[in-house]
C-alpha cells in the first residue's frame, strides 16, 4: 500500500461531495451549480447543507475556480459516474443448508433423511427450472426475482475434494483457490490489478470488518459498519480539528520498520482519506420502502452509495444471522433466510426505481452446504456442496450445474457438486467485470465459465 | 501412533464393569525422559480391540529435541542468572513495559521500574506464579448511573465486569491468559443461555491457565458454556452430533490441513463425546448439566488408528497425545506473545519443555516470557480490550461508563462474544471500521484529562513544548517514537501560529491539549504493544 498522497493546499478541507461534483460535472452529468437558495441536486440524495458541511465557502471557489487537478480520486468518481459495473458479494455465514434453501422435495430420499427438517411439497415457491427443487417459503422473495429472469441459481457448487472445515472452506471460496495460507482475496486481486492508488471505497465491506474477500496486496480498501455515517469525534474544534487530522494522516504515511508499524500507519492513513470521502454522505432517502432492519438498511444505503457515484467496484456484505445450524435449524433458518431475501429484493427494486439496475450484480455465497441427513439436534452437520445465486437486471438467470440427487452422494454422505466456485468466479470476472480471470483466479483455464450475464 | 508420556492418572473413578474383552497384546516403542534432559526408548504393551495390520507403526518415531536440564527456573535476582535461550540483554524499564505489555495491561506509572528491579526471571516469575487470590485495587465499577455492575444480568456489565479486573488486577497475567483462552476455545453468549454460564468458563480459564492442559481441555470440554455453544449436550449415541468433535481438533488441539485427522476420526470421536445432557427451562435456560450413561455410545471408536470404548475424557486425552498437538500448542501460544513465528529449534526446545513437563502451561509460557523474540521482536497491534485496558490503567481510570462495551463491539472485541468459534483473527484488527472506533474509544478515555476549552481559563502561553510534556505525563509517560514526537511538536507550532486575537490564545491552546492527547492515544506507540 502506497503512502497517502501528499495534502495540496487547494484541496484541503475538499470534501468528498465536492469532488463527486466536480468529477460528475466533468463526466458531462451536468449536476446544478450549488448557490445559495438553490434546490438539493436532483437525484443525489444530498441536501444542500451537507453538501456544504465542512469548508462552506471553499466550495464554491474551488468549482469556480475549475482549475482542480483531475486526482486519481476524481478519476474514480468520474468511471463510476459513466458506469463502471459494482459486483455485490453476500456471504451466508456458517455454511447456509442448500436443501432449504431449495428443497427437492420431489427426490424420493428427502424426507427419508430429513425425518424432522424436510419442507413439505407446496409449502414454499415452485422451483420454474426444476420441478423436484422447490423455494424455501422465506426465499419467496428471491424466487419473485427469479421468475423474472434475474436469478442465477447454482443448486450445488462446490468443489473437489471438499473441505468440511468452516475456516478452511471459506478461505477457499474468498482467496478463489483450494490453499491455505494466501494473504489476498480473489477480489482483493482484481482490486489490486485495476483499481486505484488513493480510492478505499472501490473495495467496500458494509461490515464491522473487512472481508478477506477484498483483501489486497497494495491497492486501498475500507470497511464501515453503518452506512449513515463516517465520523472522527473529537474535543477540538476548526481550525485546530483540521491541522489535528493532517498530523493523525501523517501518522499514517511515515514509513515503518515492522508489519505491525505498517499496519498501524496504514489504517490511519486510510481512515483519514475516508473521513475526508464520506463527509456529508451519510443522510439518504430510498425512493422504494426497505424492510425495517439492519441488512436491508444497509442494503439502501449502499444504493444510495451507488446513486451519488461513490467510486465502487466491489462491495461485501454478510447476509443477517448464522448459518451454521447444528441445532433447532428451522427456525433460525426461517428468520434469517427471509430478512436476507427481503432485503435483498428492496434492493434489486430501490436500483431500478434509479435506473442503476444494470449496473449491480449480486453474487450470494456460503463455504458449504449441509449433509443431507439431520443429525440428532434437529439441526445438520457440515456437508459439501451448497447453494450460491447471482442476482441481478443482468443475470443470465439459468440455473447452473444440475441438482444432482440424493440417491448418490460422496464418500461422506454429502451431496456432490455439480459446478465449480471457482468457474463462476471466472464468469462474474470476465462477463461483468470485463477483466481476463487468467491473472485472477489459479488454473482458471481449467474452469467452465457458465454464461452469467445476458448477452 | 502418539507419544504418551506420564499419562496423567485420570481423577475421576470410572465404572468400568465390562467383562475383559479379547485384546491382541502388541510391542510397541516409545520416548520418554531419561531423567536428564534426554530421552530413551521405552518398549511397552499395546493392547488392541481389533487385529492389528501387519507391519504396522509401533513406534517410537522421531526422537523429540533435548531439553536440556529441564523447566525449572533457578533463583530469582539479585544475581539474575539466565538460561542459555533466554533472552541476555538488559531488562530495564522498556523491557518491563514490553513485558507488562505482552503479559498483562501494560504498567501502571511506577509499575515498570519496580519490575524491572526483579531481573528478567524475577519479573517473569512475579507474573507466572503469583500467589493467593487476586487482588483489584482502586474505584470499583460503576455504570453511568453510578451503580455497582451486575455482571450477568445487565446489558455488556460482562464485558464491564471484565474489563475491570484487567484494569484493577495485581495479577495480570491470569486475566491475560485467561483472555488467550477465552480466544482459544471461543464461546460466544450468542448460544449460551445464561451470562453466567460466560462468567463462569471464564472464571474456569483463570483457575487452570497454567496447569496441565489436558485438565483444562477436559474442563473447557464439559464446561456448561461449551457445551451449549458446540452442541455437546445435544450430542446422542442414537444421533451423534459432530460439532465439538470437529472443532477440539481443528482449533482446539491439532489444527486444520495438517493430516492430524480424517473426517473419519470426527464421525467416530463425535460418537466418544455422546452422552451429556442437560434440560431446559424458561427461567434457568440450559441447567443441570450431567453425563448420562444412557446416552453414551459404548461401542468401539478408532480415533487416530487407536480403538477403544473411548469417552469424553479419552478424547480429550487421544487429542493431547497425538503427536502433531505439541507443535499445535506451542505455535499458538506463542503467537499471542511474540508475533513471528518461532524457528525450528525454539520451537523444538518449547514442544520438549511441554512434552516432558506432562502438558503443563506454565513451563513453556515462562520460556516464552523469557526468550530474545520477545523484547527485540518487533511489535505487535494491540486487541482492542488490551489497548483500552492499557490507557485506563495509564489515565488512572477506572469503570466508570458503559460506552466501553459498543466502542469495544465496534472495534472488533467485545468479551464474551467472539466472532465465531476460531475466535478473533488477530490479523484484522485494524480497518478502517476498527481504527475508527479506536479513535472514538481514545476520545472517551480522555474525558477527564482533557481540557475544558470555553470553560476555565487555560494558559494564554504554553509553548508546543511544555503542551506535549504535559499530554504525555497525563498518559503515563509512554515512550513515542522520535518521528511521531516531532510531528506532535509540528502540530502544537502550527496550532499555536492560528491563535492570532487575543482572545484565541487560550481555548486555541486548550484545544490543543486535547489533540496532542488524542493523537497520542491514536498513534501506533500506544496501538502497539
Amino acid at each position: 500500500m502506497s503512502a497517502s498522497r501528499p495534502n495540496h493546499s487547494c484541496c484541503d478541507g475538499y470534501t468528498r461531495s465536492q469532488l463527486l461534483r466536480s468529477a460528475a460535472a466533468e463526466a458531462g452529468k451536468g449536476l446544478p451549480a450549488i448557490e445559495a437558495g438553490m434546490p438539493e441536486p436532483a437525484g443525489t440524495g444530498l441536501s444542500r447543507r451537507k453538501f456544504l458541511s465542512r469548508s462552506a465557502g471553499l466550495a464554491l471557489a474551488v468549482y469556480g475556480a475549475s482549475k482542480i487537478p483531475l486526482s486519481a480520486f476524481e478519476t474514480g468518481i468520474a468511471q463510476a459516474a459513466q458506469g463502471d459495473k459494482i459486483l455485490v458479494s453476500i456471504f451466508f455465514d456458517g455454511g447456509i443448508d442448500a436443501l432449504s434453501v431449495l428443497a427437492p422435495v420431489g427426490d424420493s430420499r428427502y424426507a427419508q433423511l430429513r425425518p424432522n427438517l424436510a419442507l413439505p411439497p407446496g409449502a414454499g415457491p415452485a422451483f420454474a427450472e426444476d420441478s423436484s427443487l422447490q423455494w424455501h417459503p422465506s426465499a419467496a422473495a428471491l424466487a419473485t426475482l427469479h421468475g423474472e429472469g434475474k436469478v442465477s441459481a447454482f443448486p450445488a457448487i462446490g468443489y473437489d475434494h471438499p473441505d468440511q472445515s468452516h475456516f478452511t472452506s471459506r478461505h477457499y471460496y474468498e482467496i478463489g483457490e483450494l490453499q491455505v495460507g494466501y494473504r489476498t482475496g480473489w477480489l482483493g486481486r482484481y482490486l489490486d490489478a485495476v483499481g486505484d492508488d488513493e480510492n478505499p471505497l472501490q473495495g467496500l465491506s458494509l461490515d464491522g470488518s473487512l472481508s478477506p474477500m477484498i483483501a489486497t496486496a497494495e491497492k486501498p480498501v475500507a470497511a464501515i459498519d453503518s452506512v449513515d455515517g463516517y465520523d472522527l469525534w473529537s474535543r477540538t474544534e476548526d481550525p485546530i480539528e483540521a491541522e489535528m487530522f493532517r498530523s493523525f494522516a501523517r501518522f499514517g504515511s511515515l514509513p515503518a520498520d515492522s508489519p505491525g508499524l505498517a499496519q498501524v500507519r496504514r489504517a490511519a492513513s486510510q481512515t483519514d482519506k475516508l473521513r475526508q470521502d464520506l463527509a456529508g454522505v451519510g443522510d439518504f432517502n430510498s425512493p422504494v420502502a426497505y424492510p425495517d432492519e439492519w441488512f436491508a438498511h444497509k442494503l439502501a444505503g449502499l444504493a444510495a452509495y451507488i446513486a451519488v457515484g461513490l467510486p465502487m467496484r466491489v462491495v461485501t456484505v454478510r447476509a443477517p444471522g448464522g448459518y451454521d445450524t447444528h441445532a433447532d435449524q428451522a427456525a433460525d433458518l426461517e428468520d434469517n433466510l427471509k430478512r436476507t431475501c427481503e432485503g435483498i429484493l428492496a434492493f434489486q427494486r430501490d436500483l431500478e426505481a434509479r435506473g442503476l439496475a444494470d449496473r449491480v450484480m449480486i453474487e450470494m455465497w456460503s463455504e458449504f452446504g449441509r449433509r443431507p441427513e439431520e443429525n440428532g439436534s434437529l439441526g445438520t452437520d457440515h456437508g459439501a456442496a451448497g447453494c450460491a445465486f447471482v442476482i441481478g437486471s443482468q443475470a443470465k438467470g439459468e440455473m447452473v450445474g444440475e441438482f444432482p440427487g440424493l440417491a448418490s452422494l460422496d464418500s461422506d454422505d454429502n451431496l456432490k457438486a455439480t459446478s465449480d466456485f471457482r468457474g463462476m468466479y471466472c464468469s462474474l470476472l470476465e462477463q461483468w467485470l470485463g477483466y481476463d480471470a487468467e491473472a485472477i483466479i489459479p488454473g482458471a483455464s481449467g474452469f467452465v465459465r457458465p454464461s452469467l450475464v445476458k448477452a | 501412533m502418539a507419544i504418551p508420556q506420564q499419562k496423567p492418572v485420570a481423577a475421576r473413578p470410572k465404572p468400568r464393569p465390562h467383562k475383559r474383552r479379547h485384546a491382541w497384546k502388541d510391542k510397541h516403542y516409545r520416548w520418554v525422559p531419561d531423567g536428564q534432559g534426554d530421552w530413551r526408548v521405552q518398549g511397552f504393551v499395546f493392547r488392541h480391540h481389533h487385529k492389528p495390520k501387519r507391519g504396522h507403526f509401533r513406534g517410537p518415531g522421531p526422537k523429540p529435541a533435548r531439553t536440556g536440564a529441564a523447566a525449572p527456573v533457578p533463583s530469582p535476582p539479585p544475581s539474575d542468572p539466565r538460561p542459555p535461550g533466554t533472552y541476555q540483554g538488559a531488562f530495564g524499564h522498556a523491557q518491563a513495559v514490553r513485558l507488562l505489555q505482552r503479559a498483562g495491561f501494560g504498567p501502571v506509572p511506577g509499575q515498570a521500574d519496580q519490575l524491572a528491579s526483579l531481573g528478567l526471571l524475577g519479573a517473569v516469575q512475579s507474573l507466572t506464579r503469583p500467589s493467593g487470590a487476586a487482588v483489584l485495587s482502586g474505584p470499583p465499577p460503576r455504570d453511568d448511573d453510578g451503580n455497582p455492575l451486575a455482571p450477568a444480568d445487565a446489558w455488556g456489565h460482562d464485558h464491564l465486569w471484565w474489563l475491570d479486573r484487567m484494569v484493577r488486577t495485581n495479577q495480570p497475567l491470569v486475566e491475560r491468559m485467561a483472555l488467550i483462552l477465552h480466544d482459544w476455545f471461543a464461546t460466544s453468549n450468542a448460544n449460551v443461555s445464561k451470562t453466567q454460564q460466560m462468567i463462569d468458563q471464564s472464571n474456569l480459564f483463570r483457575a487452570r491457565c497454567f496447569g496441565s492442559f489436558l485438565d483444562l481441555f477436559r474442563a473447557v470440554t464439559i464446561d456448561p458454556a461449551m457445551l451449549q455453544w458446540l452442541n455437546g449436550n445435544q450430542n446422542y449415541k442414537w444421533a451423534p452430533n459432530e460439532n465439538y468433535a470437529r472443532e477440539m481438533m481443528e482449533l482446539f488441539s491439532l489444527g486444520a490441513d495438517r493430516g492430524a485427522y480424517t473426517e473419519d476420526d470426527i464421525r467416530e470421536q463425535a460418537r466418544a463425546l455422546t452422552g451429556w445432557r442437560s434440560e431446559w427451562s424458561s427461567e434457568e435456560g440450559e441447567h443441570n448439566f450431567r453425563f448420562e450413561p444412557k446416552w453414551h455410545d459404548t461401542a468401539d471408536k478408532t480415533v487416530f488408528g487407536q480403538t477403544g470404548n473411548w469417552d469424553w475424557e479419552d478424547a480429550c486425552r487421544l487429542c493431547v497425545e497425538h503427536p502433531l498437538h505439541p507443535s499445535f500448542f506451542v505455535a499458538k501460544l506463542w503467537s499471542y506473545f511474540v508475533p513471528t513465528p518461532p524457528s525450528n529449534s525454539v520451537r523444538e526446545g518449547l514442544e520438549a519443555t511441554y512434552v516432558s513437563s506432562g502438558w503443563q502451561i506454565r513451563p513453556v509460557l515462562e520460556a516464552i516470557l523469557a526468550s530474545p523474540e520477545l523484547y527485540e521482536g518487533p511489535p505487535m497491534v494491540k486487541p482492542p480490550v488490551v489497548q483500552l485496558a492499557t490507557m485506563l490503567r495509564a489515565l488512572g481510570r477506572g469503570i466508570d461508563t458503559g460506552a466501553w462495551v459498543w466502542l469495544c463491539e465496534e472495534a472488533g472485541q467485545r468479551l464474551f462474544w467472539p466472532p465465531n468459534v476460531s475466535g478473533w483473527d488477530d490479523s484484522r484488527w485494524l480497518d478502517t471500521s476498527r481504527m475508527r472506533a479506536r479513535w472514538n474509544m481514545v476520545t472517551y478515555a480522555i474525558e477527564e484529562v482533557s481540557a475544558d476549552v470555553w470553560g476555565a481559563p487555560y494558559s494564554t502561553t504554553e509553548t508546543p513544548d511544555e503542551a506535549l510534556a504535559r499530554a504525555v505525563a497525563a498518559w503515563g509517560s509512554p515512550e513515542l517514537r522520535p518521528e511521531h514526537r516531532e510531528e506532535l511538536l509540528d502540530f502544537a507550532g502550527r496550532s499555536e501560529k492560528l491563535a492570532i486575537a487575543n482572545w484565541q490564545k487560550g481555548p486555541y491552546r486548550a484545544m490543543r491539549q486535547n489533540a496532542l492527547l488524542q493523537l497520542i492515544g491514536v498513534s501506533p506507540d500506544l496501538v502497539l504493544q
